[in-house]
């Protein structure tokens, strides 16, 4: 089966949703992306940053907390935040507060809500993340994360959004 | 205008039906705001409305040629509004090509455990 990217809609003015399908069945990706161990070899985002801290107590009222550091300068940011629903291979649903460390910027001050949904068929996983922002500024910030740098950019409305908000890569 | 209102004004234009039509139209060639209304059975004031929130996002311009001023595509904020959304997507797939490779590890191992 021809496997497809990731794509990302936004159904609304403060969510956005990624989707993608995994040729395994769903209890291998949910282990994926709830063991910290696993978790820390994939989620790492691009090229240059480690993940140093990925602590995962995933129940419901349970923490998570993950932090990245450049290798290059050593700057950090990361993310934590509380499972409110968990459902082994079906479902997770967390807050999920942006912790903008050494780097600066800002996805506002409530935390977004994120629900991942895991369905299986005919051996293939297929995986939906929607966060929803409490704000749609803040959605736009953190999608234009990570827009500052590793691309040669024309755009002098790029230029706009930066000297306006300073925003900085999110490496999920 | 900044990239966010931009963005907005670019995805507004594009929420309406009639609006991605006339796009799809301009595509072709440039047109009058009759030609443009004639597929449409709509009045010419209610495509001039159209037009005005499709030339706000910059999605469209106005020539001048004699007489006419003829309706033009205008692809930038189009292509803007892509990028935006690409670059995000690339982040993820990268990390998503990397939980790939894992799961393929995870699976032989447990292959290997069924056989062992």
């Amino acid at each position: 089966m021809q496997q497809q990217g990731a794509q990302v809609s936004m159904p609304n003015d403060r969510e956005v949703e990624v989707t993608r399908t995994f040729r395994a069945p769903r209890t291998l990706v949910y282990e994926a992306y709830t063991k910290p161990e696993l978790v820390q070899q994939w989620l790492l985002g691009p090229p240059g940053w480690t993940m140093p801290v990925c602590e995962m107590d995933v129940r419901v009222g349970g923490r998570f907390r993950w932090r990245w550091r450049s290798e290059e300068d050593g700057k950090e940011f990361g993310f934590e935040g509380e499972y409110l629903d968990v459902q082994p291979a079906t479902l997770l649903r967390n807050t999920e507060s942006f912790d903008s460390g050494d780097i600066g910027g800002s996805m506002g001050e409530k935390p977004a809500m994120v629900t991942v949904r895991f369905h299986e068929r005919n051996g293939t996983t297929t995986l939906t993340t929607l966060i929803e922002y409490a704000s749609k500024q803040d959605r736009d910030a953190a999608v234009s994360t990570g827009m500052t740098d590793g691309m040669e950019s024309s755009y002098k409305l790029l230029d706009d959004v930066l000297a306006e908000r300073p925003v900085q890569r999110k490496p999920i | 205008m900044k990239l966010n209102e931009q963005l907005d004004a670019t995805f507004f234009a594009l929420s309406d039906p009639t609006r991605r039509a006339i796009l799809g139209r301009l595509a072709e060639g440039e047109a009058s705001v009759s030609e443009l209304a004639a597929p449409f059975r709509m009045s010419q004031p209610a495509i001039s409305k159209h037009l005005k929130v499709l030339e706000r996002a910059g999605l469209v311009s106005v020539g001048q040629d004699g007489q006419r001023r003829p309706r033009r595509l205008e692809t930038e904020p189009l292509a803007a509004a892509t990028e935006w959304i690409e670059h995000y997507r690339e982040v993820w797939e990268t990390n998503f090509q990397r939980l790939d490779e894992l799961l393929e590890e995870l699976q032989t191992r447990d292959h290997a455990r069924e056989d062992g």
